[in-house]
Formats: C-alpha cells, sequence, structure tokens
C-alpha cells in the first residue's frame, strides 16, 4: 500500500516534469524557424523572435532541470530511462545557454552558429520529452 | 565579392611585413593596426562605477590650472562660448529606443551603472563671470522645455540648438540671459528610434549652411535597415529654408562637429561599432568630404568588410573613404574643438578631443581629454593627453569628459556629463601680466 501511494506520488511529480519539458521544445522549435526565417529573408524581425523563444525556451528547461532535481531528492531509484532522459535535459540547457548567447550577437552576427545550435536544441528538448515520457510509461507498468 | 574581402587583409600583410613585424601595434594615428574581428561568447562589458572627486581634480599638463566653473547641472554635454565670453551649456539626455531584445534589457541595466542617476536638463543653462576673475559668478535658464539639447552654434544674431528631433533657433542678443521668446523650428531631424540620441551642430563660416550629425540607429543594423533611413550621416540644412540634403553618409555616429579655422572645412569625431574586439573598430577624427561615404554599416576603416551585415553591398564598400586619424577603439569621442594659440604654444595648432571612455573593453580606453597636434591643416603626430585623471586608480570613474569647446581668450570648456561639473582648463599667464 505504502509502495503504491509513493508510487502515485512520483508519478504526479513526474507529469509536471513532462508538461515543463513539453513546453521547452515548441519554442525552441519556434527559433529554429525564425532562424531560418531570418536566413533567407534577412529581415531582422525574425532573429528577434527567435531570441525571445529562445529565451522562453531556456525557462522552460531551466525549471525543468530543477524540478527533474527535485525529482531525484524525493525518488533515488531512478529508472535507465530517466537518467538518459536527465543527461539529455542538462545537455539542452547548457546547448541553449550557448545558443542564447550567440543569439546575442548583433544582426547576421549570430549566423550561421545560430542557427546550427537551433536545430541541436530543438533536437534535444524533443529527445528529452521522448525519455520524460518512456520514464513516465515505465514507472506506470512497475 | 571573395577578393575583395581579402584585399584588406592582403592590406594588412603588406603592412606588416613593411615595418618588419615585431612592433607594437598602433591604436592611434593614420595607419592604425586592425587586428582580426574577435567576439566571445560575451561581450567585453566593463562599467567603470562612478566615484566622487573628493579633494581630487582632473590632472593638466604643468602651468595649467583647472577649475569647476559649474557643478549640479543637469547632464551637461555640449557648450558653446558667445561673443561676449558668456558660456552656454546644453544639457539633456535623450533616445527612445525600445528595449528589442533580451540582450537589451540586459545590457542597459549594466550600462546605467556607468552614468550619472541625474534627471534630463531639456535646458540650456548661462554662464558668465563678469570681470574675468575665472569666477562665473552668474548662472542663468537662458532656455528651458527643450528636448534633449546637444549641438550648439551662433551665426550672427540666430543661435541654433539642435534638439534630438528638431533643428530650432533663438534669436539673440549680446548680453542676453535669458531667451526672449520660444524658439522657432528650422526643420525636423530624423528622430525615430533615436538609438543614437545626439545632434551635433556645426555653422558653415558664411552662415548659410547648418551641419547637423545624425548616429546611426543600431550599433550594426540589427535594429534592421529599415530604421537606418536618414541614419548615420551629416545633414546640410540651409538656414535660411530648412531643406537638406546628405552632405556625408556611413558615419555611424558623428557626434560632434568642428569648422576648421583658415579652411573653413568640416570635421567630426565619429564613434564606431563595437562587439569586433577591443582594439576594433578605431574610432576616429576626420575631414568630412562632401558627398563621401565612410563605410558604415557595409565597412569600417575604409573598405574592411562587416560581416554581420546582410544584405552586403560590394558596390558601396568599394567607396568607401578611410577616415584621417585614428583615435583608439572604445573611446567613445563626443566632443572637438580647433585650439588657437592663446592655449599656450603646445597646444596651439591642432584639435582637443573629449572622449568620454569606454563600457565594452576589459582595458578601459578614453576617460580624458587629448589634443592632437596638425601641421599644414592635417593630423600629424600621436594624441597628447590634456585633461586626465577622470579615471581613478581605483578604477571609479570622477567624470566622463563630452564636449570640449576654446574660448578664444585662452580656456579649454570640458562638460563632464557625469559628475555634471563644466572644467575650464587656462594655460599659464605671463608672470606680472
Amino acid at each position: 500500500m505504502r509502495a503504491i501511494l509513493s508510487q502515485r506520488a512520483t508519478t504526479g511529480l513526474h507529469l509536471l516534469y513532462v508538461v515543463l519539458v513539453s513546453c521547452a521544445a515548441p519554442l525552441f522549435l519556434g527559433g529554429l524557424l525564425s532562424d531560418i526565417a531570418y536566413a533567407r529573408t534577412y529581415e531582422i524581425q525574425w532573429l528577434n523572435f527567435a531570441d525571445w523563444l529562445i529565451a522562453g525556451a531556456m525557462v522552460f528547461t531551466g525549471v525543468a532541470l530543477a524540478w527533474s532535481l527535485v525529482e531525484v531528492v524525493l525518488d533515488r531509484g531512478r529508472s535507465r530511462a530517466g537518467l538518459i532522459g536527465l543527461g539529455i535535459l542538462v545537455a539542452t540547457f547548457l546547448v541553449g545557454l550557448l545558443n542564447s548567447l550567440t543569439h546575442a550577437r548583433d544582426a547576421w552576427g549570430t549566423m550561421p552558429a545560430g542557427l546550427i545550435l537551433s536545430l541541436v536544441t530543438t533536437a534535444l528538448a524533443i529527445a528529452a520529452i521522448w525519455f520524460a515520457v518512456a520514464q513516465a510509461r515505465t514507472g506506470a507498468v512497475q | 565579392m571573395r577578393n575583395l574581402r581579402l584585399l584588406p587583409l592582403v592590406a594588412t600583410a603588406a603592412l606588416l611585413t613593411a615595418c618588419g613585424g615585431g612592433e607594437e601595434a598602433q591604436h592611434y594615428g593614420p595607419n592604425p593596426t586592425l587586428p582580426e574581428p574577435e567576439r566571445g561568447l560575451l561581450p567585453s562589458m566593463k562599467i567603470s562605477e562612478p566615484g566622487p572627486w573628493g579633494q581630487q581634480r582632473p590632472l593638466v599638463p604643468a602651468g595649467y590650472t583647472v577649475t569647476a566653473i559649474a557643478t549640479n547641472l543637469a547632464i551637461p554635454r555640449q557648450t558653446l562660448v558667445l561673443p561676449n565670453g558668456d558660456i552656454l551649456v546644453a544639457e539633456g539626455r535623450g533616445g527612445h529606443a525600445p528595449k528589442l531584445r533580451p540582450k537589451d534589457i540586459i545590457a542597459g541595466m549594466i550600462k546605467s551603472k556607468g552614468t550619472t542617476s541625474v534627471k534630463s536638463g531639456n535646458r540650456l543653462t548661462l554662464l558668465r563671470d563678469a570681470n574675468g576673475d575665472g569666477v562665473y559668478e552668474l548662472r542663468t535658464v537662458f532656455a528651458d522645455k527643450l528636448d534633449a539639447p546637444y549641438g550648439l552654434a551662433l551665426v550672427g544674431d540666430q543661435l541654433y540648438v539642435a534638439n534630438q528631433g528638431a533643428l530650432v533657433r533663438f534669436a539673440y542678443t549680446p548680453g542676453q540671459t535669458q531667451a526672449g521668446a520660444p524658439p522657432v523650428k528650422v526643420t525636423d531631424l530624423p528622430s525615430h528610434i533615436n538609438h543614437h540620441w545626439t545632434k551635433s551642430l556645426a555653422a558653415s563660416p558664411d552662415g548659410r549652411f547648418l551641419y547637423v550629425g545624425i548616429g546611426s540607429n543600431s550599433n550594426i543594423t540589427e535594429r534592421g535597415m529599415p530604421a537606418e533611413a536618414d541614419r548615420a550621416m551629416v545633414w546640410q540644412i540651409d538656414a535660411a529654408s530648412g531643406a537638406h540634403r546628405p552632405f556625408a553618409t556611413g558615419l555611424r555616429n558623428p557626434t560632434a562637429l568642428a569648422i576648421q579655422p583658415g579652411t573653413g572645412q568640416l570635421w567630426a569625431v565619429v564613434n564606431e561599432r563595437d562587439e569586433l574586439g577591443p582594439n576594433l573598430v578605431p574610432d576616429y577624427l576626420t575631414f568630412v568630404r562632401d558627398g563621401g561615404f565612410y563605410g558604415w554599416p557595409y565597412s569600417y576603416w575604409g573598405q574592411n568588410v562587416d560581416n554581420r551585415v546582410r544584405p552586403q553591398d560590394p558596390q558601396k564598400v568599394a567607396t568607401a573613404i578611410r577616415p584621417d586619424y585614428s583615435l583608439g577603439a572604445h573611446v567613445a569621442a563626443l566632443g572637438v574643438a580647433f585650439s588657437n594659440p592663446a592655449m599656450g604654444a603646445a597646444f596651439a595648432d591642432g584639435v582637443f578631443v573629449g572622449e568620454h571612455g569606454s563600457w565594452n573593453r576589459s582595458q578601459p580606453s578614453g576617460y580624458k581629454v587629448v589634443f592632437v597636434p596638425f601641421q599644414n591643416g592635417r593630423p600629424a603626430g600621436p594624441p597628447r593627453d590634456v585633461v586626465t585623471g577622470f579615471l581613478g586608480a581605483d578604477g571609479k570613474a570622477r567624470g566622463r569628459p563630452v564636449g570640449v569647446t576654446v574660448d578664444p581668450r585662452g580656456a579649454l570648456i570640458v562638460a563632464d556629463d557625469l559628475s555634471n561639473t563644466i572644467w575650464r582648463v587656462t594655460p599659464p599667464r605671463p608672470a606680472g601680466a
């Protein structure tokens, strides 16, 4: 009975983590699409959009990272998927930070590094969702 | 286009070979060393935090005297010495550039630590020393309710003031301590966004034309190309009609203009672009050629292409003029004035330049007034320090020089917009005089 209760609590905690990670990915994707639009048109407003979208994505990534640390403390026995997911989230945060700083350069100074980093962070953020959901499923099956 | 981009490299290589290499980098003069552009993950920012003058004073050459002739002003920027010796001070702070990116918010918070917290004066203050003892005992508000006034020029009985959004004029009679009527608008000036808001001003010797320096609306086009219409140029304005034409373009931020005595030629100090490294791009002093294009945004120091600008314009770059004299990168030259023999033999022929000081260089530069000696009407030789000590040994900034003006009777007037002071530097008086 106690085991079931703690598992339920863990699943509830984890759902919030899934939500936070899921918020970051579309924002990173928006940043990537804006970068592509800027690279194709040289229209600076796209770059402004990319700056804010990436900044927003970083907020969710940061909170998700903090949340997953809370999870680690509350729930020591993490599944394999959970550990890989945490590693990917850390990578998303670090590459995302690099991308934010790259996007703080002026005009075309952002390119091409900014676009490549946007591509990488978007892929990482989507992978982070994958593992977050996978962990939730294994958690439910146990 | 590829060859064009390589040109500066080849030129630099040739220059280095010619110098025999191993020589110390040259930051000043007509042929500064231009390092490769560099930009780390974070732009270098080093704000020299303000500190009080206390008992200290700016340092001046031996025998020269410096006094604070007015304090507690509301952000003094540029000054004008009137024919009767009165000094007009333009006070204010302008610009209404919105914070477009996360970077703008962070950089704005950091930069504001290095400037005064005093409210913009938006006025002209008049200072008078009636008996010539060097004490400016009378102080009046000549005109207020202006909009970030900066450039000042007197032509006959017309006093021209360059507000951040319009060129206006007052009728002036010698001895006046207060404007008799509100100003009359000569013409509107470009003021949308106003990233670089200061409007510098000079009048042609015959008084027919006014020259207004208009800074760019961004560091390097990061607010978009449309925002740069009518920016980064000097306008020539017909005083009678207010009609204008671009006189010279590609000048990123022409913060001060001066007419060379004798030749009547227009000279300017220009602040160049940031985020290309601590020694790039040099701010400069130059003779402003009618119709000349000086590179911004496409290229710097002549034809060195700035890769951050899209779309590029190789044809424009091919026409870009090299400026005359490098003052060093990031010194932020905000004042220029031609000297005269009354300033002493050492400073008889040349220009004084007020350097506000850097914020984006780990080793601060500027924070002083220098003298660039001239020979045969052209800069000749390295700059000499004239007024220093604005940046203390403790790294705190006591003041930051802006406008410099030469009083024909032999005094250098320096506006300091950090300690909100007007400094007056006088040469040694002959004994018994």
